[in-house]
């Protein structure tokens, strides 16, 4: 039972102005569990509607984020202890995940009153005007029958003196630092207006040892770095690993058989299978929006194109590109019609954009030096790139090539992918020398930039979609 | 770094080492037959006939210590390029290949650390190609040479500096034991 649970009683009121609800609501609804449905997007007229490129406001908004009351201090199947000490970690994952990706500065939960379980649903609001806190955030925690664990997740205004959103989640106990993720996402997409990206997962390539003797493996984490595991055991150099849209499986380049290859590995099974049987390397795999469609690049008398294959396995493999050079990669536009992919047929990397279908090939970049890895939005407006002029930098344009912007200025910075809701970019930085690589993440302003903790080197971070 | 000065002044020097090479390959090329039965042959063979000194004929060490550095060729920035020196190198190759018509090689292209992890998969391909090609000029069967490409992931030189990146962006031929 991996299914996060929607609690209904709470997502239907995500669209609503719902004060009047919290005033008369007994102390904690029972709630009634329903399999997930999509959560409302943030009504229109509410939210504070400010531009990511300019955060300067944000910094200024007092979120106070306090511990997650209980009704009775339980033993949990979690690792974070019982329900009391849960509630601490919860409130902490939604803390730093506000905090961590440069939107806002929260406070708490250390330093703020612990309000009691009743207080959930109706907040001592003097006490936080007296503290100059904008926007609270509160929450229970309930151990339910069979070790499930039941989440509650309440946003209000201060000055208003009135509940903005709330939401709640039912989760087993493994899955406990999701719904953490799923409150921060309700706090975020609220006072943001954008849509949410904490509960998601990346999949990268872990790296130890020295430069000319490195190990490399696949490996998966959740977004803010938890739940790190190894998928591989680095007897064979793993590269360039992508989540499926659905998070089922992972295509990775694998030098398994001698040869660069890419293998699709179903992480249910954990099994895995050559994509297709090409006697060539395959390299630089990308999946289709929808899932259906898998796109590699295969070299051939050293030359290298762009090719389409089914995911579902069988097929014919559909040539997309056929020039002399390098063309490589591939990444789709939101809606599966477009792909935009770097060639060097023009001399060196540049990047260029054609229809799904492999017709309409043109290049859109034309800066100075050399540009790479493109990858789309998933919200469409943007394609980020890795800009080598000298160093490597990550770079932002609209997919008409214009408004370039770097987000970076680093040694080097290469691979951007990005957030589920086109608002940040993660992207590894290699140190000059000793070469050790490094996860790091950026917003869109360039401004509030982070490095991402990994338990060991990382490189090739592939971030999934938000999930369900 | 002086291993790195040695290996320069070896291909600067290149065209002594090629008369000597070819002098003493043309010793050995009378020889060739005689010494082909022995196959791969399990190491323990090796061992139990230990040459008088260096390593056994027809052997990858032996193609190591023949070839004085030119197993390897180096290109320019983003270039596969086969240039003079290479094609020097190349031939030299070829010519222990022709010796030992039963021996295989995979060409091992490379590059620097400074550009795309992708990129360079393809372009370490395309130098591995360009190595081949030129063997396959020069008579050795295509068959008998494979190409894979380790991108920017091995580096030879571990400096993150111009000298360093030379080195790195090459194209090593490996024959098969």
């Amino acid at each position: 039972m991996k299914k996060i649970i929607h609690i209904a009683a709470f997502g239907l009121l995500l669209s609503g102005s719902v004060a009047a609800f919290a005033q008369s609501a007994p102390p904690v609804p029972a709630p009634q569990s329903v399999p997930t449905g999509q959560q409302a997007p943030a009504d229109e007229d509410g939210g504070l509607q400010v531009t990511v490129s300019d955060d300067s406001d944000w910094q200024d908004l007092g979120i106070a984020i306090t511990t997650f009351a209980t009704d009775a201090d339980v033993p949990t199947g979690t690792n974070a202890g019982s329900t009391a000490a849960l509630g601490r970690a919860l409130s902490q994952v939604v803390a730093a995940d506000l905090k961590n990706n440069g939107l806002f500065k929260p406070s708490g939960p250390d330093g703020l009153p612990q309000p009691a379980y009743a207080q959930i649903q109706s907040p001592d609001f003097p006490t936080w005007s007296a503290r100059a806190a904008n926007m609270l955030v509160q929450g229970y925690v309930r151990a339910g029958a069979g070790g499930q664990i039941t989440v509650g997740c309440y946003l209000y205004d201060v000055a208003l003196k009135q509940q903005l959103v709330k939401g709640g989640w039912q989760v087993p106990p493994s899955d406990w630092r999701r719904a953490a993720h799923k409150c921060a996402d309700m706090v975020y997409s609220r006072l943001s207006g954008e849509s949410p990206f904490f509960d998601s997962k990346i999949a990268y390539i872990a790296e130890t040892g020295p430069k000319d003797h490195r190990m490399k493996r696949l490996a998966i984490m959740d977004s803010d770095g938890a739940n790190h595991r190894y998928l591989t055991s680095g007897q064979s150099t793993a590269l360039t690993p992508r989540y499926s849209p659905d998070y089922s499986k992972i295509l990775y380049l694998s030098y398994l058989n001698g040869q660069p290859s890419i293998y699709v590995y179903d992480l249910a099974s954990n099994t895995q299978k050559l994509i297709a049987r090409t006697g060539n390397p395959t390299m630089a795999p990308r999946w289709s929006p929808d899932g259906k469609w898998v796109l590699y690049s295969m070299a051939s008398g050293g030359n290298t194109d762009i090719y389409r294959i089914s995911s579902a396995g069988g097929g014919t493999p559909q040539r997309l590109t056929n020039t002399p050079g390098i063309s490589i990669g591939g990444s789709y536009s939101p809606d599966g019609s477009q792909i935009v992919f770097e060639s060097d047929r023009s001399g060196n990397q540049q990047i260029y954009v054609m229809n799904a279908d492999g017709s309409n090939q043109h290049r859109i970049s034309f800066f100075g030096g050399r540009s790479a890895t493109p990858e789309w939005s998933p919200r469409g407006d943007q394609i980020a790139f890795t800009h080598v002029a000298g160093n490597l930098r990550i770079a932002v344009m609209n997919p008409s090539g214009g408004g370039l912007r770097h987000l970076t200025d680093s040694w080097q910075d290469e691979a951007p992918t990005w957030s589920p809701n086109g608002r940040i970019i993660q992207f590894f930085r290699t140190a000059k020398g000793a070469g050790t690589a490094s996860i790091w993440q950026v917003d869109l302003t360039g401004r509030n930039e982070r490095r991402l903790p990994t338990p060991v080197g990382a490189s090739d971070p592939a971030w999934g979609p938000v999930r369900p | 770094m002086p291993a790195l000065m040695y290996r320069r002044h070896v291909k600067t020097g290149s065209t002594m080492l090629l008369i000597a090479g070819a002098l003493a390959m043309s010793a050995c090329a009378s020889k060739a037959p005689k010494e082909l039965p022995p196959e791969p042959g399990p190491a323990t063979t090796t061992q139990t006939t230990p040459p008088p000194s260096g390593p056994q004929p027809g052997s990858q060490a032996d193609f190591v210590a023949r070839m004085m550095g030119s197993d390897t060729i180096y290109f320019q920035l983003n270039e596969d390029t086969v240039d003079a020196t290479d094609q020097a190198a190349l031939s030299k190759q070829a010519q222990w290949l022709q010796q030992y018509p039963s021996k295989r090689a995979t060409i091992e292209g490379h590059a620097d650390e400074r550009g795309t992890r992708e990129y360079n998969l393809a372009l370490g391909e395309r130098r591995a190609n360009a190595a081949k090609n030129y063997l396959i000029s020069l008579g050795i069967d295509p068959s008998r040479l494979n190409t894979v490409s380790y991108g920017k992931e091995r580096p030879i030189a571990l400096g993150s500096d111009e000298a360093s990146w030379a080195q790195n962006r090459r194209a090593v031929t490996v024959t098969i034991d």
